[in-house]
């Protein structure tokens, strides 16, 4: 019995520990970000390695969804003689919820874990360390570059996601199921907003990857440096990450789009 | 020679984002329509707005001509008070215009229809509409029917 | 940089092929003039100075009131069975883990009471070579060696070259320049990692266990490589390290931990004399002694018969 309750406030004061860390961790962070005007051929890299390394996911499943979306709302609308707001359906679903959740959460698998990966085995192959005995200092030099690269590349992704997704359902519904062309543009026009619509999914998507970022360099970065505690960090990074966008999801939708 | 092969696909990952965001702000989005912000807003009271919303249509013999821009309720005179934004090239109705709301179809969105007057001087922008008809609201048009119905047995 | 600079090491460059130790001698001075490093001319004995360390992992104590000298210029192992916190001493030394209690001085500052830009420039002075080699492995063995040079100075591509060159031909690996750290050996990776703790001219290598698990022609050329450079260099090198044989051939100065305290200390010579029951298990390998085989546990008979 004392033992269970042993364990459970051990488990309370090490969350409570790396929640703390966690927050340290993300000022230095930010503190370090000011260096990179300096450097920014470091954020470059990065930016491939999270941007254009993500980008063939993300744009194929893009498409796919924005096709899916077409014959799915076309099956509901036409019951409605409706469907003329095809675009409409597709263009708002993808643009507000569709274009940032899912290229957050595939940004988080494919980018977000070799982040961790990399991070993690730089700790266990005691790079790090030896950085920091060079006078280097592993904030400024390898987690800010990353984290910046990823706060960047995320909305860039959710854009092209959204972008491709919608000429995705155009072809569907257009090109496929015959739904009038000018009225599929038209109406979407009408009535897709850019500010209200277009930049709050833009907002969502800089929120997730200022998220997923966090946790994934963190958790490389907090890792125990075994080649199992790598695998386990990132693990932990997809889990979390992937909890974190729908969570903040359901918040910044009810603040943005409840009025 | 790797470094620079790595730049220029950032540049180009770059580029795409820009031309996804081109196709979001102008061919999906209404960003064209907003962004010269050109046109002028007048106002109409209605007693009932049935589900007009903000952004709901304007138009004139079936044409767009402008936008719901904002729906207010005034406890004055106890009606709703909307305003809406014409398009800059649609300057001249003249002040006896009649707004009424429609809705398009049985079910479809609710809109406003302007059916121009003959008076020479034209509504500018702060202007008032006076002559306004209110959305038919199904359930009224229901009892109404029913109603008169049972008066006739 | 200045083109006197440039010319002398052009020249350097077209010596080289007469010995290594000029080779480094000449190294040593350009890369000096390079980097600017605030020498403060305070020629105490001792570079590095450790008093009554305290130091617990969780609730293990690993240090209780550790006091060590590393006399300058010198080459001092310290030694001591596994675990005793070796590698961790390596750690406070370069103010990377953070002493209970105690201080220490790092030619004359107290490297855990600096503040971090402090601390940095401190770091410049001191090299380490860890156990892995940590060689950045997105980098080639050139990159790697560079890597010091790029982060901290402005020298052309030029003068940064040369420089590599240099300390890459002093270990020996000049040819493998285009190497990525996954392609070499252990042995290799870890004298790339000296040609780069070197690079920078430090005034004090750290050696973390440099000989373990190397074969004996690698671990030779390891020993060679560290006695020569601190002759060569006027380094001051502290070697942690088990390998008795390898480490008592080099070293002028040696210090034997055991249970967080200083057990012995002296020469080579002196140790090898000494009759410290402590001394003589650890050099002849005994399996009990003061330091027990049995890992502290119960009384074995109430261990089976209790419970």
């Amino acid at each position: 019995m004392l033992d269970w309750l042993q364990q459970f406030g051990r488990f309370w004061i090490d969350l409570a520990g790396s929640f703390g860390r966690s927050h340290i961790f993300l000022s230095r962070i930010l503190l370090s970000i000011p260096s990179l005007v300096f450097r920014f051929s470091l954020v470059v890299k990065q930016l491939y390695a999270s941007g254009v390394l993500t980008l063939s996911i993300i744009l194929v499943s893009g498409l796919f969804v924005g096709m899916v979306l077409a014959l799915q709302g076309y099956n509901t609308l036409v019951g409605f003689g409706a469907e003329e707001s095809l675009g409409v359906v597709v263009a708002l679903t993808l643009v507000r919820e569709l274009g940032p959740v899912v290229s957050g959460l595939l940004f988080a698998g494919r980018a977000g874990s070799a982040m961790t990966a990399e991070i993690g085995l730089m700790k266990a192959t005691e790079q790090l360390a030896g950085l920091e005995m060079m006078a280097v200092d592993p904030y400024k030099r390898i987690f800010a570059p990353r984290f910046l690269a990823g706060f960047i590349a995320l909305p860039c992704l959710a854009a092209m996601f959204s972008a491709i997704g919608v000429l995705g359902g155009y072809l569907v519904g257009v090109e496929v199921l015959g739904v009038d062309d000018g009225a599929f543009w038209s109406q979407m026009k009408s009535a897709v907003n850019f500010v209200d619509d277009v930049v709050n999914g833009l907002i969502k998507a800089l929120v997730f990857g200022f998220v997923v970022c966090w946790i994934a360099i963190f958790q490389g970065a907090d890792c125990i440096p075994t080649s199992e505690g790598v695998s386990r960090a990132t693990t932990r990074t997809v889990v979390y990450s992937s909890l974190a966008i729908l969570g903040l999801d359901f918040l910044l939708t009810a603040v943005m789009f409840s009025v | 020679m790797q470094g620079r092969f790595i730049e220029i696909l950032v540049g180009i990952f770059m580029l795409l984002f820009f031309v996804a965001m081109g196709i979001l702000a102008l061919r999906v989005s209404n960003l064209s329509s907003i962004g010269g912000n050109s046109g002028y807003e007048i106002t109409a009271a209605f007693e009932n707005i049935g589900g007009l919303k903000v952004r709901s249509a304007v138009s004139a013999g079936g044409v767009r001509v402008g936008r719901v821009s904002a729906i207010k309720y005034s406890s004055e005179d106890y009606n709703a008070v909307v305003t809406m934004k014409i398009d800059e090239e649609f300057s001249s109705f003249p002040i006896d215009t009649t707004a009424s709301i429609y809705t398009a179809g049985l079910l479809g969105e609710q809109y406003i229809g302007l059916e121009p007057g003959a008076d020479f001087e034209y509504l500018e922008a702060g202007h008032e509409i006076e002559l306004t008809q209110s959305a038919v609201v199904l359930e009224k048009l229901i009892g109404q029917v029913v109603f008169s119905r049972s008066g006739e047995k | 940089m200045t083109d006197s600079t440039s010319d002398n090491d052009r020249n350097t460059i077209v010596q080289s092929d007469s010995t290594v130790d000029a080779t480094l001698a000449a190294a040593a001075v350009t890369a000096g003039a390079a980097v600017t490093t605030e020498s403060t001319e305070q020629s105490s004995e001792n570079l590095v100075e450790i008093r009554g360390l305290h130091f617990t992992r969780g609730r293990k104590p690993i240090f209780t009131g550790l006091d060590i000298d590393i006399p300058r210029g010198k080459i001092t192992t310290i030694m001591g069975p596994s675990g005793t916190g070796k590698t961790t001493l390596l750690k406070i030394i370069g103010a990377q883990l953070k002493p209970r209690r105690g201080k220490v001085h790092f030619d004359g500052h107290n490297v855990h009471k600096l503040r971090r830009r402090k601390l940095f420039e401190l770091r410049k002075r001191m090299g380490m070579l860890f156990q892995s080699g940590a060689l950045l492995t997105d980098l080639t063995v050139f990159e790697n060696v560079a890597f010091p040079l790029r982060e901290h100075t402005e020298l052309p591509d030029r003068l940064i070259r040369h420089l590599v060159l240099m300390r890459l031909h002093a270990v020996g690996l000049r040819g493998a320049r285009d190497m990525k750290p996954a392609e070499l050996s252990g042995g290799m990776s870890r004298r790339v990692a000296l040609a780069r703790a070197l690079v920078l001219d430090p005034e004090i290598i750290m050696y973390d266990e440099p000989f373990t698990g190397q074969d004996p022609i690698s671990m030779g050329v390891l020993v060679e490589l560290i006695s020569k450079m601190n002759q060569a260099l006027g380094l001051t090198s502290v070697i942690v390290s088990h390998d008795i044989k390898e480490a008592l051939s080099i070293s002028d100065h040696v210090v034997i931990i055991s249970d967080g305290k200083v057990v012995a200390t002296g020469s080579p010579t002196r140790l090898a004399a000494s009759d410290s029951p402590w001394v003589r298990q650890f050099l002849d390998g005994a399996a009990d002694g003061p330091v027990p085989f049995q890992y502290a546990a119960p009384d074995y008979a109430d261990d089976l018969l209790g419970s």
